[in-house]
């Protein structure tokens, strides 16, 4: 019998990445929250790599972290191994990535969600959603109904979840998991367009029956750099990696079996991640190359289940286990979990505002794979949207929106509302048109502020941020104000670094510029250098080095941002507008965009369409008097 | 946003004798108003009742009685060029029954268009985009053969094709710098100076070649500033008049009649020479002459073509032999005249200074044929045919420059040891100049332009 529970002002469905994040930062700015899980024991789950970062998805995570999130310090305490990827191809692109111990930052997450004051934590499927005047009830499988303010969805791969190994296929979530099937019946009715896309994994295989005499070995990087800035003291690297490839043998073995596999047998009807492909995949995509690159990571430090990166297949499992036995240092493998594909439920992105809150639901937000993402740090990106999005909403202050410009989280959650995906959408720093603003280093300096009125980063905190601002502006002004007179030393340390040598008095700023010199360069001649964060040496040499490409990215930002500041009104009736076409007219019915700069950027609306909107839009304003009255 | 709605109207065919000559009323109301001046033969009908895309026969009049013959067309709105109501009355050819036509229905409440307003209107109905608005209006102030000729390559994409070519390889560039970068564990070759510099300095070219041509377009379109210049009494009013092809200075034999500049522009095969002709260069103590001959020497420094005409029939003189010396610094063309008079000339002497010289008799007209091959060779049009791409305006030259300008950037940082993502700023500059240029992206140059090229709205 059902019977009343309880009432929230922010209810989370999912404790993954994405709800995890969405509740804590509910709970820290102050709504009554609960975030309900299927299995508590698996709160922020890594049912795929066990490893966090990577090229952009490691600024996503510094952007949290920035921001007030939680992810960056799980990290940090979780970690096995750390590593600064693309050193050598220039600060816009360096990303950290580091392994982890999964069952260790689950545990890390779980008892942080439980020590948040405000927080309520149930185990429990929502198998009902709907709305009850102004809220929105929810009903559990075991028949209690609690009703709350607003609810952000962070059902990951669990909503009609269906697992498919080979010819086998039965409902289910991932690792084992039971599938969340009573939410998509409710979303329907509020008229959520669903659609499935799919997902897969690797095998996991048991560490003694690895040759690794056959592998190349993967240190990690030291000094480790950590992913929260608040994150002191020396990180240690504990575990290595290695890496070995595929073989001719290993293609024979797919193509030969390629009919049994469910994804070219047609039995899966959901989009695969173009980004992240199946090894049959790869193997039928790239037919020309030789070999595929295989990672083999530790899970963690108290199991001896290795993941194998590269490998995520749903062919049967002796065809896995015939694969694997022809790649250098598995042939006598034993796989204690075999690789798999999980088809699941999400909503089509459009729908939602660039608060993460449907355009048609007001106070249901979506976060995470729900929205078609892929990744666990898209997934905590979104969730830290969705939650201090759903709680401004709860005390009436206006929305957090976050342009392209301002960080990778904002221009994932802009593709995802503008663009829309017809895959999981994994970020790429491809994806920033302002990369070498979008910095993981000055990830603090974009958005430690507005966490800051947030209420998400606390006076310890800002204090550091602070402190790190003026010690920085500090330099900056030393650099530019120190000049160094010509001399012997400072000359043959130049000709020793390949750069010119000089006949007058130079500027400490001047020198710093050249590719060649660095801090660490001219350290003997710099020698009225202050004692400087790591930190902030970094952030200025980038920013002298690149000073020319950054005015360039700025200026394009500013050009973006009056487009951004045409806003159109709320309630366009696009079909009405003469001159934009068909196509156009309905992309814009659906997108809703709120600006003329969003507008340019919907598939479908072409600049044709736009000028005829900017002229629609200028008669509309002289007969009115401006666009929306909201924030 | 009442001139928005009222009704416009110019004679929308050549202005020159022909067969046919139709006059277009636009805007609401624009069916109406022709009804003022239009009759139909059958006396039961009325224009006002006719549906979009019908035809009546009829007469036009104004206060005066019958002007001409005439069907009317009627288009009801959006289904027009205009994208709104219009009329279009098919009137006999001759030049003055069009513009009294033309008169009777500004008389009757119209307002005369202006031009490349129908184009404006089409394009703020959503009938024309920006791009291919931009090529009408370019056809519209198109002068000469080759003009228009170049303005409708434009509208098939001859720019846009060149340009598609350079887009697609920056693409690529870009494409293999984000794998690059995006999968640094995975065994992408390495990019090097050597892979990317030579798809650059390919991109880099053509879009200099574009800018490069960008002069030669603007010569077709806008014409040549020209002055003619030479002693009293060689020939320039004549030469002047059988280009111009009617009486335009005073041609008497005493030398110093054109006291003033001339102006002129005249069309010499493909070419547009905007041409004035000059009181010459002679020392004189007339007053009046003397301020001729200050004029003739400012639009001379000013000229980007001189044509300096000498009397071939009559040893040089004093002033002829200034004058030369004068002129050879700048790109001219050195005119022997008069040659129906016989040959008294040191052409030895002139073929010495000029790169350029052409024997002609202004008189009957001979030579002329060599005139206008050495005006297209001396105006740098030569071997342009009007099909190649040319860039169309300033907003394109400017996009272009930009282009241009953001992947000499690239270059230079690839050579200089930069990191490949500052290298990748500039190529994603490139692109998007590029893209602006074509109109596919939307940024704020191309929304002024909307504002600045068809003032809507505020």
């Amino acid at each position: 019998m059902k019977f009343f529970a309880g009432e929230y002002e922010v209810v989370v469905i999912g404790a993954g990445h994405a709800g995890i994040e969405a509740a804590l930062a509910a709970a820290r700015m102050g709504c009554s929250t609960a975030v309900f899980t299927i299995n508590l024991d698996w709160v922020g789950n890594m049912p795929c790599n066990p490893s966090i970062g990577g090229t952009a998805k490691g600024h996503l995570v510094r952007e949290i972290d920035a921001l007030g999130g939680e992810m960056g310090k799980a990290a940090d305490a979780t970690f096995l191994q750390s590593r600064m990827l693309n050193r050598g191809k220039g600060p816009a692109v360096h990303s950290l990535r580091a392994q982890i111990d999964r069952r260790e930052y689950s545990a890390y997450m779980k008892h942080t969600l439980e020590t948040t004051p405000g927080l309520d934590i149930h185990q429990g499927e929502v198998v009902s959603l709907e709305r009850q005047d102004e809220k929105w009830k929810l009903i559990t499988k075991l028949e209690e109904e609690y009703l709350s303010q607003t609810v952000i969805i962070a059902s990951g791969t669990f909503l009609q979840g269906k697992i498919f190994v080979g010819d086998v296929s039965y409902d289910g979530g991932p690792d084992g998991m039971f599938a969340a099937t009573g939410l998509t019946d409710s979303l329907r009715r509020l008229g959520v367009s669903l659609r499935r896309f799919k997902t897969g994994t690797p095998a996991r295989v048991l560490k003694s029956s690895i040759d690794f005499s056959k592998m190349e070995r993967q240190e990690g990087e030291t000094p480790v750099v950590p992913f929260s800035f608040e994150t002191g003291g020396l990180l240690e690297n504990k575990e290595v990696c290695h890496i070995t490839w595929t073989t001719p043998e290993t293609k024979a073995v797919i193509l030969a079996n390629l009919h049994r596999s469910p994804l070219y047998g047609g039995k899966i009807e959901g989009v695969g991640p173009r980004y992240c492909p199946s090894i049959e995949d790869k193997i039928v995509r790239f037919a020309e190359k030789e070999r595929h690159q295989v990672f083999v990571e530790p899970c963690g430090l108290h199991t001896d289940e290795m993941y194998l990166q590269g490998l995520s297949s749903s062919l049967p499992v002796d065809v896995q286990l015939a694969f694997l036995h022809t790649i250098p240092g598995l042939e006598q493998v034993k796989v204690m979990r075999p690789a798999y594909a999980i088809e699941y439920d999400c909503c089509d992105p459009l729908q939602l505002d660039s608060t993460l809150e449907f355009l048609d639901l007001p106070g249901l937000y979506g976060a995470g794979q729900f929205n078609g993402s892929s990744g666990y740090e898209e997934a905590g990106a979104q969730g830290l949207v969705a939650g201090i999005n759903a709680a401004r909403r709860v005390k009436g202050l206006s929305a957090m929106r976050l342009d392209r410009a301002s960080s990778y989280i904002g221009t994932l959650v802009d593709d995802l509302v503008t663009k829309g995906c017809t895959d999981p959408y994994r970020m790429m720093t491809s994806r920033s048109e302002y990369r070498l603003i979008l910095r993981q280093d000055n990830a603090d300096e974009r958005l430690t502020p507005i966490g800051r009125e947030m209420g998400l980063v606390g006076e310890q905190r800002w204090q550091h941020f602070t402190v790190r601002q003026e010690q920085k502006a500090a330099e900056r002004k030393r650099l530019r104000e120190t000049v160094l007179p010509p001399s012997d030393k400072l000359n043959t340390l130049l000709v020793s670094c390949e750069t010119t040598p000089v006949s007058s008095g130079v500027r400490l700023e001047e020198l710093l510029r050249r590719p060649q010199l660095d801090y660490n360069k001219l350290t003997a001649v710099d020698t009225g250098r202050p004692a400087l964060d790591p930190l902030v040496m970094e952030q200025v040499e980038v920013e002298l080095k690149y000073e020319g490409y950054i005015r360039r990215q700025q200026s394009a930002i500013q050009e973006m941002r009056r487009l951004e500041n045409r806003l159109l009104p709320e309630d366009i009736a696009y079909e009405t507008i003469t001159g934009v076409t068909k196509e156009a007219q309905e992309k814009l019915n659906r997108v809703r965009p709120r600006s003329i700069g969003q507008a340019s950027r919907i598939s479908g609306v072409s600049p044709a369409d736009i000028s005829v909107l900017l002229v629609w839009l200028s008669t509309h304003e002289a007969g009115k008097g401006g666009g929306r009255a909201d924030d | 946003m009442s001139t928005q709605s009222s009704v416009i109207a110019a004679v929308s065919t050549a202005l020159a004798p022909a067969g046919l000559g139709v006059i277009r009323l636009s805007g609401e109301g624009a069916v109406l108003l022709a009804e003022q001046v239009f009759r139909p033969a059958s006396k039961t009908r009325r224009l006002s009742d006719q549906p979009g895309y019908t035809a009546m026969y009829g007469k036009v009049y104004d206060r005066e009685g019958e002007i001409d013959e005439c069907v009317a067309l009627v288009f009801r709105a959006p289904h027009s060029y205009t994208g709104e109501e219009v009329v279009e009355l098919s009137c006999h050819g001759g030049l003055y029954l069009l513009r009294r036509t033309l008169r009777a229905v500004l008389d009757a409440g119209a307002r005369p268009a202006e031009a490349g307003e129908f184009t404006r209107r089409a394009f703020i109905n959503g009938k024309l985009d920006l791009t291919r608005a931009e090529a009408v209006m370019d056809l519209i102030a198109a002068n000469g053969r080759l003009a228009a000729k170049t303005a409708l390559a434009a509208r098939e994409g001859a720019v846009y094709r060149r340009l598609e070519e350079v887009k697609n390889t920056l693409l690529g560039a870009a494409a293999n710098l984000s794998a690059y970068v995006d999968y640094p564990d995975d065994d992408i070759p390495e990019l090097t100076p050597e892979t990317l510099g030579p798809q650059l300095a390919a991109a880099r070219d053509a879009v200099r070649e574009l800018l490069d041509t960008y002069d030669a377009g603007k010569v077709i379109r806008e014409g040549v500033d020209t002055v003619i210049i030479g002693s009293p009494n060689v020939g320039k009013s004549t030469l002047m008049n059988r280009l111009a092809g009617c009486e335009r200075s005073i041609v008497t034999p005493i030398a110093g009649t054109t006291r003033d500049i001339v102006e002129e522009t005249i069309r010499l095969g493909d070419v547009l020479l905007r041409l004035a002709d000059t009181a010459g260069l002679h020392a004189t103590e007339d007053e009046v002459e003397r301020i001729g001959v200050r004029r003739t020497q400012s639009r001379m420094d000013t000229a980007a073509l001189l044509l300096a005409v000498f009397d071939g029939s009559r040893p040089l003189t004093e002033d002829d032999r200034r004058m030369a010396e004068k002129a050879c610094c700048q790109n001219a063309i050195a005119i022997i005249n008069k040659t129906d008079l016989g040959l008294e000339i040191n052409e030895e002497y002139i073929r010495s200074l000029f790169e350029r010289v052409v024997v002609i008799s202004a008189r009957d007209g001979n030579g002329l044929a060599a005139l206008e091959k050495e005006v297209r060779e001396a105006v740098g049009i030569n071997g342009i045919d009007g099909t190649e791409p040319l860039l169309a305006n300033e907003r394109q030259r400017f996009c272009a420059a930009n282009c241009l300008e953001c992947l000499d950037e690239a270059i230079a940082a690839l050579n200089g040891g930069m990191t490949l993502d500052a290298v990748q700023v500039s190529i994603d500059g490139a692109i998007a100049a590029i893209l602006e240029l074509t109109g596919e992206r939307t940024t704020e140059a191309v929304v002024d332009e909307v504002f600045a090229r068809f003032c809507v709205g505020k």
